[in-house]
């Protein structure tokens, strides 16, 4: 064998560099799966369109999320045939129950999972043509801090990390944050709580994450990490009921706890991060 | 209820002369003892060919199937855990030399050689390979950030202080390069991504001159015990006055 190593391919495209993010994207995350991400992803959409907001939800998972489980929607044109110039872009663009519009990756994205050049620069393309035409995008992303995710959350302009009470939830969400502080300097991150057991419980929590950060993550920004609590779901039966029987939960049981809850995320983001509907 | 067992299959009926072969050829009994059963030696027969399926033939360490095996375990294993694990590449500097002054025999020689010394370099839980060639991988897993160097560092100077004798008169000195990447912790990545890592600082190690290691330090992601304290110092206080929420009160919201 030649002992004169040729330099590995580099793919510069591939690397994770940080854009410039792009305007009134939200992208829902978490440190750890099951946490309800996509239920957030979904029925927020729903409370926002409700509050006249044109929304769309993208499949950011590239496959892997449960986003067409939750709408019951199996669409034969999803952004794999977009990817794959099979498609164009709005024959993969469905409208969900709920009002608002979604982009389903469909099972055959599982090939990209990995984040390639390609991966990269149609996800772009995608979304430079989508953002123009809506108020809000929402992307539905995965767990943890994979290429794809963190390449996903990178495109956003609001972070909505999604986290349960739980002591593993937590630790995960807690070593998420440290990433994306790190990697994307992002300087605020809105915090979710989801299955809140007590009032209050979810500002508490987030009081706590904020007090480990600020004591042991140094930024190196002029500006630390700021937490925002955007609010709690609490744990309500109507989400089980709906989960189970294939509905969009905020167009089953709008009323019920969790539903209101839902509205009222929908309220915080109006006050914080996006204009209120005309 | 099951029907008594009748054994399907008659060993005499099975052509088992290639196996018996192959097993024969590496040091294995290859015949039936007289106290196992048909089916206790054909499971002995299997299990010594798949152990056979994983071995470098030349070296006696894992082969390439066997590293990329390990290395996908614990790719799912760091994802879950965030445990670090470290990842080498080594590759015997100039070993074209080697075999074009010496010949392939003192080659491989030298390979035997230095495998040995790597698998004696490291502990019974790390995985030891031949990765093509004149190229090793070595998983280590549990192998804290603070110590990848070091430790690469000393089996660099392990190997470079071995002589291997290929003739009565004669003994070469080998000397090996090492890039080395750690598992991205909490990552759903790929075994391929990360060995890209790994053999990048190869290719570095290699163009800063030959005999010696660089290592790709991991972003810091673990969350240590301290962190985790003050984490859940909210949980005691929690769970020592439990109360369910009221329906009308389910929303907190604070104002940032």
């Amino acid at each position: 064998m030649n002992d004169v190593l040729t330099p590995p391919t580099q793919n510069p495209d591939a690397a994770q560099v940080p854009l410039k993010p792009l305007g009134k994207v939200l992208a829902v995350t978490s440190g750890k799966g099951g946490v309800g991400k996509t239920f957030v992803s979904a029925n927020l959409a729903a409370a926002l369109a409700k509050r006249g907001h044109k929304v769309l939800v993208l499949d950011a998972d590239l496959g892997l999320a449960n986003l067409d489980v939750v709408l019951n929607l199996y669409p034969k044109i999803t952004l794999h045939d977009v990817f794959t110039g099979k498609a164009r872009l709005d024959e993969a663009i469905l409208p969900a129950p709920g009002g608002f519009s979604v982009l389903l990756a469909g099972s055959g994205m599982v090939e990209y999972s990995r984040l390639t050049s390609e991966v990269r620069n149609e996800f772009l393309r995608v979304m430079n043509s989508l953002v123009p035409n809506y108020d809000v995008v929402i992307l539905d992303t995965g767990a943890g801090i994979s290429d794809v995710v963190l390449f996903a959350v990178s495109l956003a302009s609001e972070v909505l990390m999604v986290a349960t009470p739980e002591p593993t939830s937590l630790t995960d969400a807690y070593a998420t944050i440290k990433v994306l502080v790190g990697q994307q300097q992002r300087q605020v991150i809105r915090v979710i709580i989801n299955q809140a057991t007590r009032p209050g419980s979810g500002a508490a929590i987030t009081n706590q994450l904020q007090q480990v950060l600020d004591r042991f993550v140094v930024t190196g920004l002029n500006q630390p990490i700021r937490l925002v609590h955007l609010g709690d779901i609490p744990v309500d039966p109507e989400v089980r009921q709906a989960i189970m029987r294939r509905q969009l939960m905020m167009q089953a049981t709008p009323g019920c706890p969790a539903g209101m809850a839902l509205t009222q995320l929908a309220r915080n983001l109006e006050d914080s991060v996006i204009p209120r509907a005309a | 209820m099951a029907p008594p067992s009748t054994s399907l299959i008659e060993l005499p009926d099975l052509r088992l002369d290639d196996a018996s072969a192959l097993l024969a050829h590496d040091g294995k009994s290859s015949q039936p003892q007289r106290d196992e059963s048909p089916t206790e030696y054909l499971q002995r027969v299997i299990d010594s060919l798949c152990e056979l399926s994983l071995k470098d033939p030349l070296t006696g360490l894992g082969n390439r199937r066997h590293f990329h095996a390990a290395l996908e375990r614990q790719i799912e294993t760091v994802a879950r855990s965030g445990e670090s694990v470290l990842l080498l590449m080594l590759d015997i500097d100039h070993f074209k030399n080697i075999n074009d002054t010496h010949g392939h025999l003192a080659g491989d020689h030298v390979l035997r050689v230095i495998a040995h010394c790597l698998a004696g370099c490291v502990r019974p839980v790390d995985t030891v390979a031949r990765y093509g060639g004149e190229e090793f991988a070595i998983i280590l897993p549990n192998c804290r950030p603070l110590f990848g160097l070091a430790l690469a560092e000393r089996i660099r100077r392990t190997v470079a202080g071995l002589s291997v004798p290929i003739s009565p008169l004669l003994s070469l000195q080998a000397t090996i390069s090492i890039g080395g990447a750690y598992a991205p912790e909490w990552v759903r990545s790929t075994t391929e991504l990360w060995i890209e890592r790994a053999d990048n600082q190869l290719y570095r190690a290699k163009s800063n001159g030959r005999n010696q290691a660089c290592i790709d330090q991991p972003q810091e992601l673990s969350v240590s015990a301290e962190e985790k304290g003050l984490l859940f110092s909210h949980l005691a206080v929690d769970n020592a006055n439990p109360f369910e929420s009221g329906p009308g009160n389910v929303i907190n919201r604070v104002n940032a």
